[in-house]
């Protein structure tokens, strides 16, 4: 399991062990400043991270930075 | 008028015997037995242990429910006013009994129960909430020191006395609250004791943080190309109308809701139940929150093989750990009989 996820310290507290830090609370995924084709590639980057990131063996709590 | 006390020790306590002697059936005698003797000292002329019941650990933890029947029926004749059970200490099943006789007597008979054990004791997250359960050593060694906090304790309740803290009367929380009115406000007291965190000096929360537990990390992903994906999250990404009422705050449920007729979520179709940041974005591009869009062309790409065809989701927003940790393991467990090789967990 990857956590995708803004506070990255809360996930940290809980336990993920493989976290990708997001956009915003309100918009994990998005950003409503940017233009629909804008926000799909900041979506599909953080989506590409995330699906590295299970590709990823980890011995710890892990935090996938760009 | 003196109270009465009725006392529930285990086999060993009793002298009866160790392990081989942890299938003794419950029993009832006249008066005090084993750390009886120390209770009574602590109690003094104020209340009387008028009988001890006795009960083997292995035989309470083999007939949980008939042992209680039993020992509920020992114990009445007797009328007591206060039940102790124990201490326990660190001894798992001796514990588990203190605290279930404790419960059962005190809900059955209408009388305040006090037990003790060691913080680690598995008895003590069960039954906390059901009775006063005095903080003390993992062993026996530990006595002397507990028996006097139980029978103050106890003696108190029998007296319906106001109770201080539970670090102050010596008994582990029960989780209520209380309301009081303190001289200075929160944001005060709060910067305070930042202040001497900050100096790296003793300070007490008063609200203190849960405890979360640790798993190893999952092994990685081998082989991409032919694995399922599934999304979950605590965004509270739900169809439009939230069909099951899903709570906006301190969430009791999570709901599972197919996307295989999707190839990306729309404010048409879906809306957040949560209640906890501006929905405004998520409603108008719930993909913002739950990547379906992305996940959808990836999948028909041959990125990976199969986006599963439901996802999972509930509000994370004051909602208890008990009830997430429920929820993560029912939703884990489809997941894992659905084949699922790996998930995608969004949060807000």
């Amino acid at each position: 399991m990857v956590h995708v996820c803004t506070i990255v310290p809360i996930s940290l507290t809980v336990g993920a062990n493989r976290i990708i830090p997001a956009v915003a609370i309100p918009y994990p995924f998005g950003d409503p400043a940017k233009t629909p084709e804008e926000e799909y590639a900041i979506r599909k980057h953080i989506v590409e991270k995330s699906l590295k990131a299970l590709q990823t063996e980890v011995s710890e709590q892990t935090v996938f930075n760009d | 008028m003196s109270f009465r006390v009725v006392h529930y020790i285990n086999q060993f306590f009793a002298g009866i015997g160790g392990e081989e002697k942890a299938d003794h059936r419950p029993e009832i005698r006249e008066g005090i037995v084993g750390p009886g003797q120390a209770l009574q000292a602590a109690l003094g002329d104020q209340a009387t242990v008028v009988a001890t019941v006795i009960c083997g650990d292995g035989y309470f933890a083999e007939n949980i429910d008939g042992a209680l029947e039993e020992i509920l029926a020992l114990v009445a004749p007797y009328k007591p006013d206060l039940l102790v059970a124990g201490p326990a200490f660190n001894a798992g099943r001796y514990g588990t009994a203190s605290g279930g006789v404790c419960a059962m007597v005190g809900e059955k008979l209408g009388i305040p129960t006090v037990t003790g054990m060691h913080p680690e004791n598995p008895g003590v997250d069960m039954y906390r909430k059901n009775t006063y359960i005095v903080e003390t050593a993992d062993s026996a060694r530990g006595l002397r020191k507990a028996v006097p906090v139980m029978a103050v304790l106890g003696l108190k309740l029998l007296k319906g006395e106001a109770l201080g803290t539970p670090s102050e009367e010596g008994y582990l929380e029960k989780g209520v609250r209380h309301n009081v009115f303190l001289s200075r406000v929160g944001a005060e007291r709060a910067a305070e004791m930042l202040a001497k965190k900050l100096r790296g000096e003793e300070f007490v929360t008063e609200y203190p943080m849960p405890t979360f537990d640790r798993v190893p990390p999952a092994a990685a992903l081998k082989d991409l190309k032919n694995a399922t994906i599934a999304l979950v999250t605590s965004g509270g990404i739900c169809p439009k109308n939230n069909p099951d009422h899903i709570e906006a705050s301190s969430a009791s449920k999570y709901g599972a809701y197919s996307i295989d007729d999707l190839d990306k979520l729309s404010c048409e179709d879906s809306e957040t139940a949560h209640g906890g940041y501006d929905p405004t974005y998520a409603n108008a591009d719930p993909n913002r929150v739950l990547p379906v869009d992305v996940l959808r062309d990836m999948e028909k790409q041959g990125v990976f093989k199969k986006l599963y065809g439901t996802y999972f989701t509930t509000v994370g927003n004051g909602t208890p750990v008990a009830y997430s940790k429920r929820f993560g393991e029912e939703i884990a467990q489809k997941l894992k009989a659905d084949g699922v090789d790996a998930v995608i967990l969004t949060s807000t």
